[in-house]
């Protein structure tokens, strides 16, 4: 590869080959993400602040509607859970802990 | 009732000085001298610094046991007090000052290793934002790939060391219970980011962490990929833009 010129065509290649085998073995975190509210069980929600907080898994009732976790985008309010709940894109007020 | 006309600046300059003497006008309620009552502030001080270095530095603490670090710790508090009141912003010139301290000279990686756990801290509070699209890249005409410039993920930090890195970290913070093999004559080169909610330590090969680097600062596609390709002969331009993409290193592309 000395002095071979990179020319347009080889970039092009080089970025159509990357690219190619990228979506072979697409990994999950690439996947579109959606915050979906009212479907993680006790303790394994990820965290509503975000970063910086600590309250990932923090959640203490199965289904709480303000702790949400990370699923495939378009998955959220289409997701069976039991006693005819959906999962939703914005806080719920069902399930919450006991004040 | 003693009326105290200790000074703001004379107060927080002697914090951080354990031999002087307390600042005038210091007194307890009898309306004596009171040096025990400065000193616990002086103590909190160091502590609650001390304590935040390591919290940033569990890694480094782990390697040098929690003894030394706790000197180590009382050492650097001293000569750098915080430049802002913000924790998460303490222990930036922590990796320098590791790699200056003559006691530690036989311990050349643990700068590296601070430097690593910076980037995963910085990376961990950077503001959420999703990584490059490979497919927007594709879509760019062949012939404007080559004046293209890729925009950094606001989270992305690449380490570039002469030792394990990412394998002492692994082992002293993230995966204590396992047994990381750890060779200390390995290079690694590690990109820190953070393309969805978890901070992601990737380790990349020396000539495509060469190829990121200065995509990182700004250089076109077709400057790094030349550069890349002259100073290793082996260079795969694609196998780079893979780690590239793979990686979440880039939160866009420029076409010119």
């Amino acid at each position: 590869m000395t002095q071979k010129a990179m020319t347009a065509a080889f970039v092009a290649g080089a970025v159509a080959t990357a690219v190619a085998g990228l979506s072979a073995t697409t990994p999950a975190h690439a996947q579109a993400k959606e915050k979906c509210y009212g479907i993680s069980l006790a303790g394994q929600n990820d965290c509503k602040a975000g970063p910086g907080t600590t309250c990932a898994g923090s959640s203490t009732v199965d289904y709480q509607g303000n702790a949400w976790t990370l699923v495939p985008k378009g998955t959220c309010v289409t997701m069976e859970l039991p006693g005819d709940r959906k999962g939703s894109l914005s806080e719920l007020d069902r399930d919450l802990p006991e004040a | 009732m003693p009326v105290s006309t200790v000074s703001a600046a004379e107060f927080s300059s002697a914090l951080l000085k354990p031999d002087e003497a307390a600042p005038r006008g210091i007194v307890g309620p009898d309306g004596d001298i009171s040096p025990k009552r400065f000193n616990v502030y002086r103590n909190n001080v160091v502590v609650s610094l001390s304590e935040a270095l390591a919290q940033t530095f569990p890694a480094v603490q782990n390697l040098l046991g929690d003894e030394y670090f706790q000197a180590l710790a009382r050492a650097f508090v001293t000569v750098h007090p915080p430049q802002s009141p913000v924790l998460l912003w303490y222990g930036a010139d922590f990796p320098a000052f590791l790699e200056a301290f003559p006691p530690l000279a036989g311990y050349p990686y643990l700068a590296d290793v601070a430097r690593l756990e910076w980037a995963w801290l910085q990376a961990y509070h950077t503001a959420d934002c999703g990584p490059l699209d490979p497919s927007v890249v594709v879509a760019i005409a062949p012939e404007q790939l080559g004046a293209a410039r890729f925009e950094p993920h606001p989270a992305s930090a690449l380490i570039v060391s002469e030792f394990p890195i990412l394998d002492l970290v692994r082992q002293n913070r993230f995966e204590k219970n396992d047994t990381v093999s750890v060779d200390l004559k390995q290079p690694q080169q590690v990109l820190v980011t953070r393309p969805e909610l978890d901070v992601k330590m990737t380790f990349v090969q020396h000539s495509n962490a060469v190829f990121m680097d200065l995509l990182l600062k700004g250089r076109t596609l077709q400057e790094a990929a030349e550069a890349s390709a002259a100073a290793d002969p082996e260079f795969s331009l694609s196998g780079a833009l893979s780690d590239c993409f793979s990686s979440g290193a880039f939160k866009d592309i420029i076409v010119q």
